[in-house]
């Protein structure tokens, strides 16, 4: 018989070795889910994860795509982050992204067709502060009326996608776009694009932006006095009340700290691989930003690493789809279970195993 | 008189730690037997294997002849084994007969059931009513819940592990009389206690455990407490002395406060009134339950109270948070050691930050200077005797009595002007106890003002100037502690309420 004794502490070897166990085991059950579909799964999960950054034919599309993807995913799971670890739970940042997005391009097309160096930054602004003020939300919900900020966050993304859905069909229409959906494409405008700066790695104004957000939000959970009340209060609400964590004040930090960064994720995204406002432009990146979060154990670094998997899945599994013919879904079952095994695995961070001879005892 | 219980060579390893190493003795039938030894001594780990919730790793277990090894809780009961545990596990929302219910494998009828726990509530003089919601009960009452419990499934063996620490002397009276009328009945019961002197009332045999190995059998009854206290920590004990100091200058004032919890089971504090000298140290007796958990709340700064309600040193803090107060040397440590004073999970260093980086200076500009809070809680741990393998260990991995020195260790030093501590040595083993006392003493004698909110009469009595009692959110006032009868004291504790109540 197989049972789990508790750890006095948390296994610093466990909590490394499970993410990559959790990854190597969804290679193998995801390989056996290729198989039963007809596939061969060494060729599917080369696919995945090998070609996009290796193979000669579609490296040189797909590798400057893994920075491209992961940016906005780690901007943005940085920022849930740190409500997670202060059992915060902000479900919402595709909202936050979404509003982002359509706060910076809604300043920046108001100012079309002006040509200033200022306005490409005003839009950035613009864009953290839109994501800011959705998640404030929630935030005032939950400290006013002590509203669950699950259910409200959550919500408040299919009230974003519906004002997306009007804006790419009404105040943000491209007026010389023939009635067709969707805005002026921004990143063909200079003064509102987001550029790759570096030419054929991908890397835009976004994924500075990610690389900053890990290493700020390093600093902040352990160097910073804000950052260590945010772990006590996820360890342990009664001690941080004890320790003078005015909770409340920490709500409003947790919920608009994701908020700004997923409306900036969203706000590069429109003015540089999306283009445009449009009724898709919504893509789930702030929900798998939820997994990314989970599969970095909320660590900065962690969430580096995660988002640069993820990514890699991402693209992996559209060639994948490309190559082939997997379904989509089978991609997003594959992912999921990705998910699944990470948090099952868990256990193993905080509980020994121990095979009891039933018998003996 | 024959046996009923014996273990033999009893072995217990958890990684790192032989929690118990070849333990052996023996209940008779009908004999009260009392366990006694430090926090960390194996007693629990023992109780547990006898129990069925562990599994001993060598020796075993003979009940009334036969082989005896209890897979789990439920062949333990099986066997005529009940357990009353020190933390009560029942709903508070639920009745008395609906929380027995749920702990029995096949619960009759529930008028059935209210019946039988009448008859044996009167049986054995532990007056209850089945009826009555969990919730409202005191804490004495609930342990009759637990109680009773036991005793409708006949145990040949009952275990009761610190029984009495959340009882008044009257309702130790009370129990006493119910345990001695169950062994009159034949039952054997297996004592767990710290408190010396009950165990020389009440117990017929003691096992002594040290650091997991049996060091010594005795007839309490004519053995001294000092003795047994010494063969527990294998060492002479350091009793505390008292030195009484000249009242100093008013240092915190505490006028007509009133206080209704967010919680629903909390206790309201009515019109509670307290003053508090420079040198002092005034003793706050009670049953738990009775207000402790919200008198320090609102001295702590974690509940804010009305305007005025609370003066320290000439200042109006009712307004004022936790950090506030100890900016001005106001320093609290609350009762739970695990989740309120310490987070289970964090490092003692980040346990050190936790109340201290406003008096240690452990900050600058808001970041936290990580070395000097690890030297700060290394400072803790040598002064205050905590063991532990280092400032990195977390909190959940130090015993009861070491995770509790870590917690007073870490307000004392910050140099409080008022201390105030609520059951600073529950669960503490008897020498951390008396250093626990001491190193309140020292705080008193160097000029600051105690408060301490306990249930150990003697540890008041012992160290306070002046004792007044908590009852269901009144505090009594507070009276020369010097002098004061057991009778005085549990009048003060319970009499109070029915006076009041007379009116």
């Amino acid at each position: 018989m197989i049972t789990f004794v508790k750890r006095p502490q948390p296994s610093k070897f466990w909590t490394i070795a499970t993410p990559v166990l959790a990854v190597i085991l969804t290679m193998i059950l995801g390989g056996l889910l290729f198989a039963a579909m007809g596939k061969d799964p060494v060729v599917a999960i080369r696919t995945i994860f090998w070609d996009p950054l290796f193979n000669d034919q579609f490296a040189a599309y797909s590798r400057p795509q893994l920075l491209v993807k992961a940016a906005p995913l780690i901007l943005i799971a940085i920022g849930l982050s740190l409500g997670f670890k202060a059992g915060i739970w902000n479900i919402g940042a595709e909202g936050q992204y979404i509003i982002g997005a359509l706060t910076g391009a809604s300043v920046g097309l108001a100012l079309y067709p002006l040509d200033a160096w200022w306005i490409f930054p005003l839009m950035v602004i613009a864009g953290a502060l839109g994501g800011f003020l959705w998640a404030m939300i929630p935030a005032i919900l939950k400290t006013r009326f002590n509203t669950n900020e699950i259910l409200v966050s959550l919500m408040l993304v299919y009230v974003a996608e519906q004002i997306l859905a009007s804006a790419a069909l009404g105040f943000l229409r491209n007026p010389e776009g023939n009635g067709f959906p969707g805005s002026r494409n921004l990143s063909q405008i200079p003064a509102m694009s987001n550029p790759e700066l570096i030419s054929g790695t991908g890397a835009h104004w976004g994924v500075v932006a990610a690389f900053a957000a890990v290493v700020a939000a390093y600093v902040l959970i352990n160097k910073h006095m804000l950052g260590f009340q945010i772990r006590l209060t996820g360890e342990s609400p009664r001690a941080a009340r004890f320790a003078g964590v005015k909770d409340r004040l920490l709500v409003v930090f947790c919920l608009g700290t994701a908020g700004a960064l997923a409306g900036l994720a969203g706000l590069f995204e429109v003015t540089g691989p999306a283009g445009q406002i449009s009724i898709d432009f919504g893509a789930g990146y702030g929900f798998t930003a939820i997994i990314v979060a989970f599969l970095g154990r909320l660590h900065p670094v962690g969430i580096l690493l995660a988002g640069l998997l993820l990514a890699l899945t991402f693209i992996g599994g559209e060639l994948a789809q490309f190559m082939l013919g997997l379904p989509s879904a089978a991609i997003q079952v594959f992912q999921g279970m990705l998910l699944m095994i990470l948090l099952a695995m868990d256990i193993l961070v905080n509980y020994r195993v121990m095979i009891v001879n039933k018998e003996a005892a | 008189m024959t046996e009923l219980l014996k273990v033999v060579g009893l072995t217990r390893e958890y990684p790192g730690v032989r929690a118990n190493d070849d333990v052996s003795f023996s209940i008779g039938t009908g004999e009260v037997h009392a366990l006694l030894g430090e926090n960390g001594a194996g007693k629990s780990t023992l109780v547990k294997m006898i129990y069925g919730l562990e599994k001993p790793d060598a020796g075993f277990m003979k009940l009334r002849g036969g082989s005896y090894t209890p897979a789990n809780p439920q062949a333990a009961r099986a066997a005529g084994v009940a357990m009353v545990f020190q933390h009560f596990s029942l709903f508070e929302a639920l009745n008395v007969a609906e929380n027995v219910a749920l702990g029995m494998e096949n619960p009759p009828k529930m008028r059935e059931l209210a019946a039988s726990i009448r008859q044996v509530s009167e049986n054995y003089g532990l007056p209850l009513d089945p009826d009555r919601i969990v919730g409202d009960l005191s804490a004495g009452e609930r342990q009759r819940v637990e109680i009773i419990r036991c005793l409708l499934q006949d145990p040949k063996l009952l275990i009761m592990d610190e029984p009495t620490s959340v009882l008044t002397p009257q309702e130790v009276e009370i129990l006493f009389k119910t345990l001695r009328k169950l062994q009159s009945e034949g039952t054997s019961i297996l004592y767990i206690s710290h408190k010396l002197e009950e165990i020389r009332a009440l117990c017929d045999e003691a096992t002594i455990l040290r650091l997991g190995k049996v060091v010594g059998e005795c007839d309490p009854k004519t053995t001294t407490a000092r003795d047994m206290a010494e063969m527990m920590v294998g060492q002479t004990l350091h009793v505390p002395s008292r030195e009484s100091s000249e009242a100093g200058e008013m240092l915190l004032e505490v006028k007509d406060l009133d206080f209704a919890p967010a919680n629903p089971f909390g206790t309201r504090l009515k019109n509670v009134s307290l003053k508090l000298r420079a040198g002092e140290i005034l003793g706050i007796g009670g049953v738990a339950g009775n207000g402790q958990d919200e008198l320090l709340s609102v001295l702590s700064g974690e509940a804010r109270t009305d305007k005025g309600a609370i003066t320290f040193d000439g200042q109006d803090v009712s307004a004022l948070g936790p950090n506030a107060r100890r900016r001005i040397g106001l320093l609290t440590a609350p009762e739970e050691r695990l989740g309120h004073a310490a987070a289970p999970n964090m490092s003692l260093t980040e346990n050190a930050a936790l109340t201290a980086t406003i008096r240690k200076k452990l900050s600058k500009n808001n970041f936290l200077n990580w070395k000097k809070t690890e030297s700060f809680a290394r400072e803790v741990i040598k002064a205050f005797d905590v063991r532990t393998p280092g400032p990195a260990s977390a909190a959940r991995s130090l015993s009861g009595g070491n995770l509790q020195k870590f917690v007073i260790g870490r307000e004392v030093l910050q140099d409080p002007k008022v201390f105030v501590v609520n059951q600073p040595t529950w669960g503490v083993d008897a020498s951390a106890a008396a250093d626990i006392r001491q190193a309140l003493l020292d705080l008193a004698a160097g000029g600051a003002g105690v408060i301490v909110i306990s249930q150990d009469l003697d540890e008041l009595m012992e160290i306070s100037d002046h004792f007044a009692a908590l009852n269901e959110g009144t505090l009594t006032a507070p009276r020369k502690a010097k002098g004061l009868t057991v009778d005085e004291i549990g009048l003060m504790m319970g009499g109070a309420h029915d006076l009041e109540a007379a009116q």
